[in-house]
């Protein structure tokens, strides 16, 4: 019987396995941050243990960074110790850092793929759960707890219980306007929060195939909201030409060599998956969530819920629970919600054309003058980029904040972060209570309905918006 | 690590499903550098509610959680462990586990003890009724007992192993270092470095 391509990047880092144990297996490349490192470190420390292959690891600050001002000292003093304990540490074991303020700093997800670290066939681990981003590569990547960051810092090895597989077949072409975090948040909504549990899931299918990178590693980011170990895309052509060049990419005799090996990185005809989900690209429209968590999602053209409706108990308590957090009623048009504020960044969404994509959005647009928005490059690179394109420009033009890189309003760690009872339509990849501040609430949106909902003042699409020529100087018709 | 073979303690009913991580400790919690001290922060959103099962005196000192399907789903935070550890609690008892979290508690010696959830029923009803009932976790045995009540729980035997020997993850890895040379001087000459 045929391999999955998961297994056989598995079987590929095979150190040892014997009955009964988990196998070990072998590290490519640990990337390494402020939050979930310093106990590692410590760890290390006490038991007189080095770090063995700083070569193969990585570190940069970017879920305590804040995102203005990043030439001054951090001024929350819990933050400003745990960056300073990374840098401590990085210095003490010869890790390389990218701190603040230096140019390749960035949430720790962009900047793998965008130096070209990040590559087919690979195992990557970070201590961060949305670390199955790199899966898009056909890397198998995922997050760790603090303990195996320590184990691999250590060893660069991972003892690791087998998975299962299951294959999320996405046929079919997406309509205009719909993107690739539609594509995952209707996933999440069809196998439910912890769907995947136990599972390496591998994306297939034309409207895989059709996605750029960037679009890839949107879905597979989002993979640990389906309570999945690791999501995976098999390379390509498009997955050789995004790598190819790149600062950390092979060259010459090597890269043809690469690409030789990449190339037999797919799932065999015969290989049979533990399960298969198969999703119509055709039928997709915006999705946007409801509730408080990712798998309570819906069409943007849908209403909320109604509890009442829902059979099983639990996901009736769930939702009811919900509603009361979100602050909604059942029935209620999901495109009358009203929001305050619209982040635009995250490893999900803070991606060069993330950004394009809501530039072209707002270009020669304002946003609805009782919100904010929050426009946040997921990496420097990212910055210099978009800047070269002017898309700061039009995104300042259009009353939005342009800010620095890091984590930002994803999660409540820094200074970016909503107000108790505020509500957001947000790129990130949770809605959970409190994610983005004590008592935010949340709506995960794709880059396109975060544009369009800063102009509307309410959840929207593109479609829903007024030509840009038909606008007058007070604003889109509503 | 220490062992962990059997214990006793005042069961908590927990009735709520898809606890993530974000709510057993949220991320503001997350900037310390120490290790221990993070009782404080455990399910912090939910103790400002007075009603709230930890906030009644009953269960306030328990160390036995039972609580709804796909416990510690979300974030790979290992803090989540931590929290509970400090607080004081040493098993938790659900019918579905998120994997990050499972991996977790066995690294910080938490017995995370998968049950039906029809039994995860019967002890919610048992400690409603009876608040402050010790429950009974044996790991040998693989059972929970709570008054009368006695029922099994599932946990992989390799899992289980560790937790009774009280295994520290690195050092059982270290016994393979040859291995792990041997395994790297194969590596493809191609794969990237951060240097």
């Amino acid at each position: 019987m045929g391999q999955t391509l998961a297994e056989k990047v598995w079987a590929a880092h095979v150190v040892h396995a014997a009955q009964g144990e988990p196998d070990l297996l072998y590290i490519d490349l640990h990337l390494v941050h402020e939050v979930t490192s310093p106990q590692a470190f410590d760890g290390l420390r006490q038991t007189g243990r080095p770090v063995r292959r700083p070569d193969l690891t990585l570190a940069t600050e970017d879920h305590n960074v804040p995102t203005l001002g990043i030439d001054l000292l951090i001024a929350d003093p819990v933050s400003r110790t745990q960056v300073d304990t990374l840098r401590a540490n990085c210095a003490e074991f010869g890790v390389r850092l990218f701190p603040m303020g230096n140019a390749e700093q960035g949430i720790v997800h962009v900047v793998g793929p965008q130096l070209g670290l990040t590559q087919p066939g690979m195992t990557i681990v970070c201590g961060d759960s949305h670390t199955s981003t790199h899966g898009a590569f056909g890397a198998l990547a995922f997050g760790i707890g603090t303990s195996e960051v320590e184990h691999v810092l250590a060893t660069q090895t991972l003892p690791l219980k087998p998975f299962r597989t299951m294959a999320i077949t996405v046929e079919g072409a997406l309509a205009p306007g719909v993107t690739a975090k539609d594509i995952i948040l209707a996933v999440i909504a069809k196998i439910g929060t912890g769907g995947g549990q136990g599972y390496v899931l591998e994306y297939r299918g034309e409207a895989i195939r059709a996605l750029s990178m960037e679009g890839r590693m949107t879905i597979c980011n989002m993979s640990i909201e389906a309570g999945a170990r690791a999501g995976m895309i098999a390379p390509d052509e498009t997955t050789f030409g995004y790598i190819a060049g790149r600062d950390h990419a092979p060259s010459g005799a090597l890269w043809d060599e690469a690409v030789a090996y990449w190339s037999s990185l797919v799932t065999d005809d015969d290989a049979v998956f533990d399960a298969e989900v198969v999703i119509d690209a055709a039928a997709l429209t915006p999705f946007v969530t409801w509730g408080t968590n990712p798998g309570q999602g819906l069409p943007l053209s849908a209403s909320v819920p109604d509890p009442e409706a829902i059979g099983d108990d639990n996901e009736r308590i769930n939702a009811e629970r919900a509603l009361e957090y979100m602050g909604l009623e059942a029935g209620t048009l999901l495109r009358d919600i009203r929001v305050d504020t619209v982040f635009l960044g995250s490893c999900t969404n803070g991606r060069i054309e993330d950004l394009r994509a809501a530039a072209d959005i707002l270009r020669g647009r304002h946003i609805d003058p009782n919100l904010r928005m929050l426009v946040v490059p997921g990496s420097m690179r990212v910055k210099v980029q978009a800047e070269a394109e002017g898309l700061d420009t039009i995104f300042t033009d259009a009353g939005a904040e342009w800010r620095s890189a890091g984590c930002s309003m994803c999660l409540g760690m820094n200074p970016d972060q909503l107000s108790p009872g505020e509500r957001s339509a947000s790129t990130s990849n949770r809605n959970f209570e409190g994610r983005q501040g004590k008592g935010g609430r949340t709506h995960l949106v794709s880059p396109l309905v975060a544009a369009a909902t800063a102009v509307r003042g309410t959840l929207s699409s593109p479609a829903d918006l007024e030509p840009v020529g038909a606008l007058t100087s007070a604003g889109p018709a509503r | 690590m220490d062992a962990f073979h059997t214990h006793t303690g005042v069961g908590i009913p927990l009735r709520r499903s898809n606890v993530d991580t974000d709510q057993i400790i949220p991320a503001v919690y997350l900037k310390r550098i120490t290790r221990t001290g993070f009782e404080d922060g455990l399910f912090a959103a939910w103790r400002s509610d007075p009603t709230f099962v930890l906030n009644q005196p009953a269960f306030s000192s328990g160390s036995v959680l039972v609580a709804g399907p796909d416990f510690g789903t979300g974030s790979s935070r290992e803090h989540a462990v931590w929290a509970l550890l400090d607080y004081g609690i040493r098993v938790v008892i659900s019918s579905r586990f998120a994997d990050i979290f499972r991996g977790n508690s066995s690294k910080g010696g938490l017995l995370a003890a998968e049950v039906t959830q029809d039994d995860v029923e019967l002890l919610w009803k048992l400690l409603e009724n009876e608040p402050g009932a010790s429950v009974t976790v044996d790991l040998e045995q693989q059972t929970i007992a709570a008054r009368s009540l006695v029922i099994g729980f599932k946990i992989d035997p390799y899992t289980r192993w560790r937790l009774l020997e009280g295994w520290d993850d690195i050092s059982l890895t270290l016994r393979h270092a040859d291995e792990i040379s041997e395994f790297e001087i194969g590596r493809p000459a191609f794969a990237p470095t951060t240097r």
